[in-house]
């Protein structure tokens, strides 16, 4: 059994293409149906933010679980494979653990250390969950790659300083207005990315909210949520002139703030600062804008290379992070090495046991006389000699982290023995039968 | 006595700097506490030089331009300390004491030996006027750095780089209301000082106003920051326009001050050097 990931992300994918391939939350569960149908994967799992597009899965196929997957997502998306496929990736086996723990622990995030991504694998954990299209193995993996997040969160300064995209907000405000006590924030959109900078802006001190949106009704929804004001679309000039910070998040295709329209509203406000942060895609606020005096505009980029630049004084601490995700990557990988010798362990003890204790009878019969101190020494001395035996070879299959080398040592002993094919998947059905989490118990 | 203190509170001004230098380097609280420490010892040290060359000269030490320095050192180093400790504007020394300290090294180049005062400069008014001027131009230095600061701030917010200097830096908020809160205690203080020195001159030269070169750019001086004022008050002026008016109008201070005693004679000219 072997581990893939395969997928692309800001690193390897400009928006256009990550936007392409993204499934939408509400069609994820059928996207994650549609994969597990696919032949060559035994477990599967989607991630899917506006940074990452990935798919885990756990395959004995490993090169048709590439090509199937590369196929489905061309298929599912209507895109030809040559649009994206030199951006994406496929790390296997150890690297794809490694993967998957450095983004489980934000470290291949946008913004090093942003606490969201973690939040969001365990949502697509949960949904293969749900959805029985995850096993044995990523169960194991996720809860390992939970583990390695929260060591890296404590062990770590990583997470400390800022760095989530809302918080560098909140700094720049504060940069402008010193506080944000008794400031008024204005959202124009009532879709989630508002809500959540607006959540920060209000727990970073924010007195009141203005809410206004295209539907009237969703703008009173979100308002009531904060206790703050609805304002009708219309009047959204009249809600510059109240608010001190203004978040756009629509699905406007074109600019609805423009130049011209905010140099007429600072001379109303008597030239009180003004910032925006336009967190839509596309842009809500023409960049001239940034240009208005003591008028300050940031859009999603920027914030980002905000944060980014907290972030470069602490390499150091990235560097910690690594060394942690390394030693886990090796705690795991022996880990699910070791379910591909477990079986042959299993059986090879089991066939020693059954030459022993024929054995010991046939000559335990010939021997009637013998007293049960006798008989006892016997049973020892037996049993002594087998694992004598045996423990050289068990121990270096365990030991064995190279996977072609395993199999050389699993192929010689089942052909030297005679081993049954016992197979993988029947000692995984024990396994899940007993609701077993801790495996090493269980071998 | 005088000069004793003097020199050791220049030299206590020198190590005050290199601290607060090293406090914006390297943002440690402990830092700006011992700075603001020897700038406090130094400044005690600084009103001990000023009080007893007062004793020993029987007038206000303000009557040369050593003594203008000094005084004018002095003054800042006082609003500094006000500041830091009202406001919590800690980089302000890292901008203030050097600027003291490059008074008190310039004062240290001049005569200082303390001469009967001229006839001239026996006055009531003159004291007043000089303590109002000198003090109204002190608030300036500070509307200055604020001013600097704030161009400084706003250019990392407008360039998006939130960097080392972002950091070291107060809000624009705060930097522009300490701003304005200098230029309405540094205004009136300047006109007090312009209408006491008129009151003088009519002592001493028999006429409220000369237009000799030093009381034209004082006008000139009170003229800019009365427009910024003004725009202040009623245009709403603010932020990098205010921050740049307080700019010109503090070189104007300078020019006031420096340029007119080295360059232009003048009925002033007692302040020129060593006279």
């Amino acid at each position: 059994m072997e581990l893939l990931v395969i997928g692309l992300n800001h690193n390897t994918a400009p928006i256009e293409i990550r936007e392409c391939l993204a499934f939408p939350k509400d069609k994820l569960e059928e996207a994650l149906a549609r994969v597990h149908a696919l032949s060559s994967l035994k477990e599967d799992m989607i991630v899917s933010t506006c940074n990452r597009v990935e798919i885990y899965a756990a395959t004995r196929e490993i090169e048709k679980a590439i090509y199937d997957l590369k196929a489905f997502f061309s298929q599912y998306h209507g895109v030809s494979l040559k649009e994206f496929e030199k951006n994406l990736y496929a790390p296997v086996g150890e690297e794809a653990v490694r993967h998957i723990f450095r983004v489980a622990s934000s470290l291949d995030s946008m913004v090093l250390g942003e606490p969201q991504i973690l939040g969001q694998i365990k949502d697509a954990y949960d949904l293969s969950q749900q959805a029985k299209t995850s096993g044995l193995i990523l169960h194991r993996l996720l809860h390992r790659a939970f583990h390695v997040a929260k060591r890296v969160r404590t062990e770590t300064k990583i997470a400390i300083s800022a760095v989530s995209v809302s918080s560098v907000a909140v700094e720049l405000a504060e940069k402008i207005f010193g506080t944000l006590e008794k400031k008024t924030v204005l959202l124009i959109g009532a879709g989630e990315m508002c809500e959540l900078a607006a959540r920060h802006l209000v727990s970073g001190g924010a007195e009141r909210i203005l809410v206004t949106n295209r539907t009237y009704e969703r703008a009173v929804s979100l308002a009531q949520e904060f206790k703050g004001e609805a304002v009708p679309f219309e009047d959204m000039t009249q809600g510059f002139k109240k608010a001190d910070i203004v978040i756009s998040a629509t699905n406007s295709p074109q600019y609805l703030i423009g130049h011209d329209q905010i140099t007429r509203v600072m001379k109303d406000r008597k030239q009180k600062p003004l910032f925006f942060i336009d967190i839509a895609d596309p842009r809500d606020i023409e960049p001239t804008v940034g240009d208005v005096e003591n008028v300050y505009l940031y859009n999603i980029d920027d914030l980002h290379k905000v944060a980014n630049e907290n972030i470069k004084d602490r390499e150091k601490e990235a560097q910690k992070a690594e060394t942690i995700v390394q030693d886990e990557v090796v705690k795991f990988v022996s880990w699910y090495r070791s379910l591909d010798v477990t079986p042959t362990i299993v059986a090879l003890r089991q066939k020693f046991e059954e030459i022993r204790r024929k054995e010991l009878e046939k000559t335990l019969s010939l021997h009637p006389d013998l007293s049960d101190k006798e008989k006892k020494s016997l049973e020892a001395l037996t049993s002594a000699i087998i694992n004598k035996i045996l423990h050289t070879p068990i121990t270096l299959l365990k030991q064995t982290n190279e996977e072609a080398m395993a199999d050389l040592y699993l192929d010689a002993l089942h052909t030297l023995f005679g081993l049954p094919e016992k197979s993988f998947e029947t000692l995984l059905e024990r396994l899940e039968e007993k609701e077993e989490t801790h495996l090493e118990d269980a071998l | 006595m005088d000069i004793l203190f003097f020199k050791l509170a220049t030299f206590l001004y020198l190590l005050g700097t290199f601290a607060f230098l090293a406090y914006i380097l390297f943002l440690r609280g402990a830092l700006s506490k011992i700075a603001v420490a020897i700038v406090s010892a130094g400044f005690a040290s600084h009103t001990l030089a000023i009080f007893s060359r007062y004793i020993e000269a029987g007038y206000t030490p303000v009557t040369n331009l050593y003594e203008s320095l000094s005084f004018f050192a002095w003054m800042i180093i006082a609003l500094l300390l006000i500041a830091t400790f009202k406001y919590k504007v800690r980089v302000l020394g890292a901008f203030l004491t050097p600027m003291a300290l490059i008074l008190m090294l310039f004062a240290l180049a001049l005569p200082k030996e303390i001469l009967p005062l001229a006839p001239v400069l026996n006055s009531f008014w003159h004291p007043f006027h000089v303590v109002f001027a000198f003090l109204g131009n002190a608030i300036f230095t500070l509307t200055f750095c604020f001013g600097v600061m704030y161009l400084i701030q706003e250019h990392q917010l407008k360039a998006k780089r939130m960097g080392a200097i972002a950091k070291r830096l107060p809000s624009l908020n705060l930097l522009d209301d300490l701003s304005y809160l200098s230029l309405k205690f540094g205004f009136p203080l300047l006109t007090l000082g312009i209408i006491t020195g008129a009151v003088w001159a009519e002592y001493a030269w028999g006429r409220y106003w000369n237009w000799d070169p030093k009381e034209t750019w004082s006008l000139i001086t009170w003229l800019l920051y009365a427009a910024l004022l003004h725009q202040r008050l009623t245009v709403g002026w603010r932020g990098r326009k205010a921050a740049m008016m307080a700019i010109v109008g503090f070189l104007a201070v300078l020019f006031t001050f420096f340029g007119v005693n080295l360059l232009l004679p003048g009925l002033h000219t007692y302040s020129k050097w060593g006279q």
